[in-house]
């Protein structure tokens, strides 16, 4: 029952499964540091702050989905670098901003938005133009800026959504051998007038910003044309990017899965040991007091601790600990019963050692490659518990993790939506992470457990 | 049935009632001052509300602070007489709330109705449960049908690619969230091929005939799921039984008298399997039960599991603490009869 750190590694080394384990970990690891060094720690608020994420286009399928279709979805695109025009006639002062777009792909955009910032005084007249390939000028929106009488600065979005774009492009409907009363607004501005067809070509899309008595700036001018597929795993309804979500998940799925294996290992160890090894009245009450525990549907308890005490993610840890180190202490216990028979420990006893040393010194490491195979095999459970918290909407909303990311996704209909690429991923992630530990776990459990063997 | 059996049998009935009072305890200590503070806030609300209505009352006070007065006089009178004077902890008040909850008198819903429109904890709860009874049970026979059958034939050819097969699926499945194949079913039969409804709720009415075939057609997506991706770990389960029981003695002999492997496996090796079996029959009956909260929730399935989600989301206590109440029960009595199953056919355990 002894073994050398060596000889487990050489033991270990020998068992494919569990490499694959410790490979997909390696990666898991990777993926975690790249999530902890790239992204910062402050931005998790945002991930549920949609303002934060305007700029970003909505339900975006990955962009490598493209290299699979035969008509290309669009790409996202900022447009941020147009050409600035200003003159005046008499009073009027007037500052546009071109932006040019050569629009080539064979699906239409997702939307459009502007954002912009402004700078005046009075309340200027922002309008803006599209200039079609085909020649034909469209006015999207003519609208005034909030009245200020000191010199301020405006920040504003202007979406394709909006009420009264609507109203003007509808005005063109004479231009279009098809009905665009139903429409939305980016299916009638990049349509061709023949059929409902993406128009391909350069579109100039124009900004004016008019103003009496004085001259009015745009500080920021942005347009951005939605695409629809975005970086490496799309975005979901509510335009966050999932790439990031994914990224963040790994090293707080890793956190949640070991700090609650190894904590209910380390309390079922000690509780299950210290019964074992004391015996009678104390064994009797402790494993009395363990049935308890492990009796206790742990789901719908799991769900009243979080709604009544809280749902902060250490909480949680702590709570799936309380329910995680039952089943530990009951083989713990069986163990202990066995080992304090061997000579040593009775001997140690008879000589006099105190029992908490002779618990941490000649029993529980004899336990410890039973310690480290429950380890591993605990952190899939743990994992797909906090999922199962967080997809019932229980879960730290501090802290994006996969489980939450599927809580909205199933929220929004993702599933009967068609939405893929917000259900698979998380996911897959999930079971992913729990496959490496089940792997590791088996193959530590062939050497701890030499039975098992063939 | 001798003695020890009995005594068994008794030690852990009385167990399963300890465990079933602490839950119950536990769920009363984490809700109760949650639910004294909601039932104060509608005591006052309502006195306000009979006092404002009734004019002649408001006319015959001199002025408002009188009537306030008046008002926080009937407010303390009714709280008094509800007994919400003292905490929640306050032993016989405690002692009366066991009581009820223990004689299934849960009070009643705050928002939740049943689908006849009563409020009463009891009926909702009663009206739920057969739905969620006919999903898990049909599951879990159909789950425990194929799992029997697919562990045994490999457990008869150990190492052949059916067992890896069934091994490897075995593990991979049971690494997935069940919720989370819910989705991608739903995704795949409901969205790509419209087959089945992506919500499990009938439309329909419960009174129209139609109404027990539209819940079957309802169920096919969630049963479905439930049988996919519980199947595996059943037959690695069997198999890893088989294969024990075929290494013994009586199984050596019996090949030596000439009897053929396939009557060995599917006679003497199931049947010496079957104790097992049926306790993690019993066991797993409860498992999915606990699992039943999120699986409903998925496929909207009417049972008692997303009336238990649907609890939570609008913080309806009596339908949680009932809930809580009914989910344990049946979880307790399941654990103890797979308990009580496995002490009948091993004696071994009946003393540890």
């Amino acid at each position: 029952m002894s073994f050398s750190s060596k000889e487990v590694w050489h033991e270990f080394s020998k068992n494919k499964i569990g490499l694959a384990g410790i490979g997909i970990l390696v990666i898991l690891f990777a993926m975690s540091a790249v999530a902890v060094l790239t992204i910062p720690i402050e931005s998790f608020k945002e991930w549920n702050d949609p303002s934060s994420w305007l700029t970003f286009p909505k339900s975006a399928l990955p962009a490598w989905v493209n290299y699979f279709l035969s008509e290309k979805m669009p790409e996202h695109m900022i447009l941020q670098n147009p050409q600035i025009a200003s003159q005046n006639v008499g009073d009027i002062f007037l500052t546009s901003n071109i932006f040019v777009v050569d629009y080539s792909y064979d699906k239409f955009p997702s939307d459009f938005i502007y954002e912009y910032t402004a700078k005046y005084t009075g309340s200027p007249l922002l309008q803006i133009w599209v200039t079609r390939p085909d020649g034909k000028e469209f006015q999207l929106i003519s609208t005034s800026l909030p009245q200020s009488k000191i010199e301020t600065s405006y920040h504003g979005f202007i979406f394709s959504t909006d009420d009264s774009m609507m109203k003007n492009i509808r005005k063109n409907k004479d231009s279009f051998m098809f009905p665009i009363d139903s429409l939305l607004a980016q299916d009638i501005v990049f349509s061709k007038t023949g059929q409902n067809n993406v128009l391909n070509g350069h579109y100039f899309f124009k900004v004016n910003l008019y103003n009496v008595n004085s001259k009015s700036n745009l500080e920021t001018s942005k347009f951005i044309l939605g695409g629809k597929v975005y970086g490496l795993m799309g975005t979901d309804e509510l335009r966050r990017n999932l790439t990031v979500g994914l990224l963040w998940g790994t090293p707080l799925a890793l956190f949640i899965g070991i700090t609650v294996a190894i904590g209910s290992v380390v309390i079922g160890l000690v509780y299950g040991v210290f019964a074992g090894y004391k015996g009678k009245k104390t064994d009797e009450s402790l494993m009395r007091f363990n049935d308890i525990i492990y009796a206790m549907p742990a789901l719908p308890l799991l769900i009243i601790l979080a709604v009544t005490i809280g749902n902060s993610i250490f909480l949680i840890v702590g709570f799936l600990v309380l329910f995680g180190w039952v089943g530990i202490a009951k083989v713990s216990r069986s163990m202990a019963l066995q080992i304090k028979t061997f000579q040593y420990v009775e001997a140690s006893k008879i000589m006099g050692q105190k029992d908490y040393k002779i618990i941490f010194k000649h029993i529980i490491p004899q336990l410890l490659p039973y310690a480290f195979a429950s380890i591993a095999i605990s952190v899939p459970a743990a994992i797909t518990t906090e999922a199962g918290l967080s997809f019932l909407g229980l879960g730290d909303p501090t802290f994006p993790t996969w489980g939450q990311i599927l809580h909205d996704a199933n929220t929004y209909g993702a599933a009967a939506r068609g939405l893929w690429w917000w259900i698979l991923p998380p996911g897959i992630m999930i079971a992913v992470t729990g496959l490496a530990f089940v792997f590791i776990g088996h193959a530590m459990d062939v050497i701890v457990n030499p039975r098992l063997k063939r | 049935m001798n003695m020890s059996f009995k005594r068994f049998v008794i030690k852990r009935a009385v167990t399963m009632f300890g465990v079933l009072m602490a839950t119950l305890l536990i769920t009363i200590a984490l809700v109760g001052s949650n639910m004294d503070a909601i039932l104060k806030q509608s005591v006052a609300l309502e006195i306000r509300q009979q006092v404002t209505d009734n004019k002649h009352l408001v006319a015959s006070f001199k002025n408002p602070q009188e009537l306030d007065a008046f008002v926080e006089n009937q407010i303390k009178q009714r709280t008094d007489a509800l007994g919400l004077d003292k905490p929640w902890y306050y032993p016989p008040r405690l002692g009366l709330s066991m009581y009820k909850i223990l004689t299934l008198d849960f009070g009643h819903a705050k928002f939740l109705t049943s689908d006849t429109g009563s409020s009463d904890v009891k009926d909702i709860i009663l009206e739920k449960m057969p739905r969620t009874i006919l999903l898990f049970t049909t599951a879990t026979l159909i789950i425990s049908l194929i799992g029997i059958f697919l562990g045994a034939l490999s457990g008869s050819k150990i190492n052949s690619k059916l067992d890896k097969i069934t091994s490897a699926f075995a593990i991979i499945s049971s690494s997935f969230p069940v919720w989370w194949i819910g989705m991608l079913m739903i995704f795949v039969f409901a969205f790509v091929y419209q087959i089945f409804p992506a919500r499990a709720t009938p439309l329909i009415p419960v009174t129209d005939p139609g109404y027990i075939g539209s819940l079957l057609y309802h169920m096919a997506l969630p049963l479905i799921t439930l049988v996919l991706i519980g199947f595996g770990s059943w037959a690695y389960l069997v198999r890893n039984f088989i294969v024990g029981i075929m290494q013994e003695d009586f199984v050596t002999a019996k090949r030596a008298a000439g009897i053929s492997e396939k009557k060995i496996i599917y006679t003497h090796a199931l049947k010496n399997a079957a104790p097992p079996i049926i306790t993690v029959l019993a066991l797993s009956l409860s498992g999915s039960l606990g699992g039943a909260i999120i699986t409903e929730a998925v496929f909207d399935w009417p049972g008692m599991g997303r009336l238990y989600y649907e609890a939570i989301n609008v913080l309806d206590l009596p339908v949680i603490i009932g809930e809580t109440y009914v989910l344990t029960a049946f979880f307790l009595v399941s654990i103890f009869l797979a308990d009580v199953l496995y002490g009948y056919f091993d004696p071994r355990v009946r003393k540890g």
